[in-house]
């Protein structure tokens, strides 16, 4: 028997539950559909492009060469911010290991004691109390955990995300803790860029229609018409959409929990987030620290799990990683390592004893998924206690 | 509950063998965690060292969150660069981060692993937990 072990450096991030897909060796973070993104990229650039092949060379020579220079750090600020927006992680918070999911179900069927087959059981929901507010915690099926406050579970890219705002189509990507605030940077960057080709833009083509006449000025200049249609169009939504952030900011509130209604003042529910002042509120949210990724998605992952007979000898305890033919949860490989993934066949199967953190198995405490995920835990210890004196 | 015998018993064991150490939400969102000393662990160390240990972590990350002068000049500049200078720079949060790997590997060192306990950093647990776990002794 020789199995032939090739150690390939598995990185957490191909090991990931849920539907993201990655790039860059996992630097870069995105959701699956990418499609309305691109749209966004080419509208943003195509627009840009047009006004400064267009106007830029009549205003730099009629009014001012500072137009294009600011026009030149508006796009290059709004890109950077749409791209920090949709690479980066939006606060995923990583699902439990299978030993704790089982665990926390345990606990929970315990405190909901036997119920009578045929009834649904009560929901798992648990009461906490911040700044003198009660708040529910919800339990989420398929991350396994009662999600923190404030978090909500995508079902688009299927994670839990903290401070979850809302899934935006137009950047790829979750809203969430960490990306929320280059979003308000984008969308406010993109109002004023808007704003500007759009005024510039009517600004040019009176200039030029006093000189040479309306209708021989779009002639000469036919980009302009269509810059001024589509900055027309995405004014009344990305303002408005920016004015409603900035509510939101304000308040300290997620879109989220606006769309819910979560503080709408009704039960006397009042926002526990909030510091009651709009300048601390907007500073929380906009200038607040910098939250690091929770997910280790550039970290390689350990086997630290027994391998069979065959390869046995070769084996180390050193984090010699070993890949199995087909990555068991379904993310999205850049072509280069689904191209390596497949040619290491010939490898062992101790790494994976349960198959994906979405079924609910009894592991065996051994096999433990290499996965980036937290051990969540809930009253572990009066459990654990509750069990030793039974 | 169903017996679900020697299943059951070995899913026991080998949660008896960690104890977790929750979140305490009281204040918000900020990272805080629960100082309630866990009777799992009585045998083992004493409960002043225990709050000892969870307090100067709850410390800890409340500097890393700490909203006041420097946070907010640190989140100016790096605006204005358009955030390019986290390209080069390690943000304050990461610094009191390893602060905290370091003060977490001291404490294993000193006090909980010859006790026989080990304590896991919680950001390789997503911020959720601060876990013990026990070192597999024949009792």
């Amino acid at each position: 028997m020789s199995a032939v072990m090739i150690a390939r450096k598995v990185r957490k991030w191909e090991k990931l539950p849920g539907k993201n897909s990655f790039c860059c060796d996992g630097r870069v973070m995105m959701a699956r559909q990418k499609g309305v993104f691109y749209l966004t990229v080419f509208l943003i650039v195509g627009t840009c492009s047009l006004f400064f092949a267009f106007e830029c060379p009549y205003l730099a020579t009629h009014l001012s060469p500072a137009i294009p220079v600011f026009a030149i750090v508006l796009f290059l600020f709004v890109m950077a911010m749409l791209l920090r927006t949709s690479f980066s992680d939006p606060g995923v918070l990583p699902r439990a290991l299978p030993e704790e999911a089982t665990f926390i179900e345990m606990e929970i069927e315990a405190a909901n004691g036997n119920v009578p087959a045929g009834q649904r059981p009560p929901p798992r929901i648990r009461n906490v109390q911040i700044n003198g507010q009660i708040v529910k915690l919800k339990y989420c099926h398929t991350c396994k955990i009662f999600r923190p406050p404030r978090a909500s579970h995508c079902s688009i890219c299927d994670n839990c995300v903290d401070r979850f705002d809302h899934h935006c189509p137009w950047v790829g990507n979750c809203v969430g803790k960490r990306n929320y605030r280059y979003f308000y940077l984008f969308t406010l960057s993109l109002s004023l860029l808007t704003i500007y080709i759009f005024t510039f833009a009517i600004v040019h083509v009176v200039m030029r229609s006093v000189d040479s006449g309306f209708v021989k000025t779009l002639q000469e200049t036919p980009g302009t018409v269509l810059e001024v249609l589509v900055c027309f169009f995405t004014l009344w939504s990305v303002v408005g959409l920016t004015g409603f952030h900035s509510y939101l900011i304000s308040l300290n509130q997620t879109t989220n929990e606006d769309i819910k209604g979560s503080w709408s003042g009704k039960n006397r529910l009042q926002n526990p987030y909030s510091h009651k002042n709009i300048v601390k509120n907007c500073c929380e949210v906009l200038c607040g620290p910098a939250y690091p990724s929770v997910l280790d998605r550039r970290g390689l992952t350990q086997d630290d799990l027994p391998v069979p007979a065959s390869t046995a000898a070769q084996s180390n305890p050193v984090p010699q990683t070993t890949k199995t033919t087909a990555p068991l949860i379904p993310n999205e490989h850049t072509p280069d390592d689904a191209k390596s993934s497949i040619a290491d066949s010939a490898i062992s199967h101790a790494e994976k004893g349960s198959p994906s953190p979405k079924k609910e198995k009894p592991p065996t405490p051994a096999k433990v998924p290499p996965l980036a995920s937290p051990e969540t835990d809930v009253e572990a210890s009066i459990i654990i206690a509750k069990e030793k004196a039974l | 509950m169903a017996t679900h015998s020697l299943q059951d018993m070995r899913q026991q064991a080998a949660i008896a063998a960690k104890v977790f150490i929750q979140r305490d939400y009281t204040n918000g969102t900020v990272c805080q965690f629960q100082t309630k000393f866990p009777s799992e662990l009585e045998t083992r160390i004493d409960k002043q060292q225990f709050e000892e240990t969870v307090r100067t972590l709850n410390n800890l990350y409340a500097e890393a969150e700490k909203l006041g002068g420097s946070s907010y000049l640190e989140g100016c500049l790096a605006c204005l660069t358009a955030y390019t200078i986290f390209l080069c720079m390690e943000t304050h949060y990461e610094k009191v981060l390893k602060k905290i790997a370091k003060f977490i590997q001291e404490q294993n060192d000193k006090i909980y692993a010859p006790r026989g306990l080990l304590l896991t950093d919680p950001i390789e647990r997503g911020l959720r937990v601060v876990s013990f776990r026990k070192q597999c002794d024949s009792h």
